[in-house]
């Protein structure tokens, strides 16, 4: 009985935390995101087009295009000017490739301090880690899948 | 009689604080209290070459300046009482090693300014020193690196978190007569009410600030207006409103004499500090530069000043496990 009062009362402390609790507006941030993201991807694009118009074919086109942005990614990131910008633009800094860069190389800077093994070594990933771990399990389960549909004859 | 009401402690003798020590970082020297810290370091680091070093550095300068201004040389501290955030209290061990005296390290999260000075108060009325020291630190990148994200990832703060105070803050407490002294001390419980955002830890708190503010009510027989502000560590903007209207439930307006001291140490407008500011280094540093000198002028006789701490840590976050809070409440009289 008086866990349920107190479930109950919980509650109730929460819903009227949420009442009281300012939030970002949702539409003006997702404008950011859409403004900032784009952005990323319209240099992107300019450098694939650019590329292709040195003569590249396709696939180095995209491998330089993905190299010069993670680049530039590390070095704002150590420079200190990725987090301003993530703050402005939220998800369209965190989604596109620059993100990543960003969230693999801040790690490094941070725990450089604890050495290059257990420092650099072990810390790298601590964002990054997931997304890498699922991001290879999602294709192996894809992978997986199709190989099954090869072997029943339905590709 | 030295115990008073349920949880509380009346000092017999008067516990005077004889002098404070307060260090901060630009952020905090760019504040509306800017002007009223003893030193304020424009390098982040402090002359170290890591986070936690810069902090257990400004511990050190704390702790020097307030024996400075006590004209007290360390080995007539009796014993010292501090604390902070990082794991296993590394800022402070690191700190006072040098000072070479009995040390009790305490962690009440953010209120381990008010757990080291009402132990310190309690020793020092007990007969067990003439002097003894209160000290606490926190440093904005050792917090943010310890429990939340790497300073240079790119993230975005809700409105409802709070930044961490770079700050540190040392009190010499003692017999010798000064202008502020502590009277009362009103430790107080872990309260609970489930909130699991360790973003928005004025609402963690508040609960436990509430208990504690209307504990020390009930105990010395007191009401709002016995107090000329009853000032709360880190509630926030957030925290604040919580708390007002929490204790207006249990019959109690503080609105027209409440502070917080995160509230107090960054403009929020032009430092874009969200909530306010936070941190063990938060409320002992508003101690020492404004809460101190107006009681010591006279221009407020008796003061509630209740830090308040969320006990989480990363483990316990990503278990799933809510956000308690605890306060205490130290009363502060002019003399």
């Amino acid at each position: 009985m008086a866990d349920i009062l107190k479930e109950q009362h919980n509650k109730k402390y929460n819903d009227y935390v949420k009442q009281v609790t300012p939030v970002h507006s949702l539409p003006a941030n997702m404008a950011k995101a859409f403004v900032t993201g784009g952005a990323i991807c319209v240099i992107g694009q300019a450098i694939l087009n650019i590329c292709e118009d040195m003569g590249l074919d396709r696939d180095a086109s995209a491998g330089w295009c993905s190299i010069l942005l993670i680049l530039a990614s590390v070095l704002l990131t150590g420079l200190n000017l990725y987090p301003k910008l993530a703050k402005f633009g939220g998800a369209g800094t965190l989604v596109p490739i620059t993100g990543f860069a960003n969230s693999v190389a801040a790690p490094a800077i941070e725990f450089h301090k604890e050495g290059f093994v257990f420092g650099v070594g072990c810390k790298i990933f601590s964002i990054a880690g997931p997304v890498i771990l699922y991001g290879v399990f999602t294709s192996w389960v894809l992978g997986f899948g199709y190989w099954i549909l090869k072997i029943i004859n339905l590709v | 009689m030295k115990q008073k009401g349920q949880q509380s402690i009346s000092f017999e003798k008067r516990v005077f604080l004889v002098s404070s020590g307060t260090v901060v970082g630009e952020k905090e020297g760019q504040g509306p209290l800017g002007d009223l810290f003893d030193l304020v370091c424009p390098d982040p680091v402090f002359g170290e070459d890591s986070w936690e070093k810069a902090e257990s550095t400004m511990q050190k300068e704390a702790i020097q300046t307030a024996l400075g201004k006590a004209g007290l040389a360390s080995y007539q501290i009796r014993y010292l009482f501090g604390g902070d955030l990082l794991g296993q209290l590394i800022a402070t061990s690191f700190g006072v090693e040098e000072l070479n005296l009995p040390v009790f390290g305490l962690y009440g999260a953010c209120s381990t300014c008010g757990e080291a000075l009402g132990l310190g108060a309690m020793a020092v009325d007990g007969g067990y020193g003439d002097y003894v020291l209160a000290v606490t630190s926190s440093h904005f990148a050792s917090a943010e690196k310890q429990f939340r994200f790497p300073l240079a990832y790119g993230n975005q703060r809700p409105l409802s978190a709070t930044w961490t105070v770079t700050g540190a803050g040392a009190f010499v407490l003692g017999n010798r007569k000064s202008h502020a002294a502590i009277t009362g001390f009103t430790p107080g419980k872990i309260v609970d009410f489930g909130v699991k955002d360790s973003m928005n830890m004025g609402a963690c708190m508040a609960p436990a600030a509430c208990e504690t503010i209307y504990q020390n009510f009930m105990d010395f027989s007191r009401q709002p207006k016995d107090y000329d502000r009853i000032i709360t560590g880190d509630l926030g903007y957030v925290g604040k409103r919580i708390l007002v209207d929490l204790l207006k439930e249990k019959g109690f307006d503080i609105s027209g004499n409440h502070v917080d001291c995160g509230i107090e140490i960054f403009d929020a407008e032009t430092q874009d500090t969200h909530s306010g500011g936070s941190g063990c280094g938060c409320s002992a540093v508003t101690l020492g530069a404004k809460i101190l000198p107006a009681l010591e002028k006279g221009a407020w006789k008796r003061v509630l000043f209740v830090p308040t701490g969320a006990l989480l840590s990363p483990v316990s976050f990503n278990e799933g496990q809510s956000v308690p809070g605890i306060a205490h409440g130290i009363v502060i009289e002019h003399c």
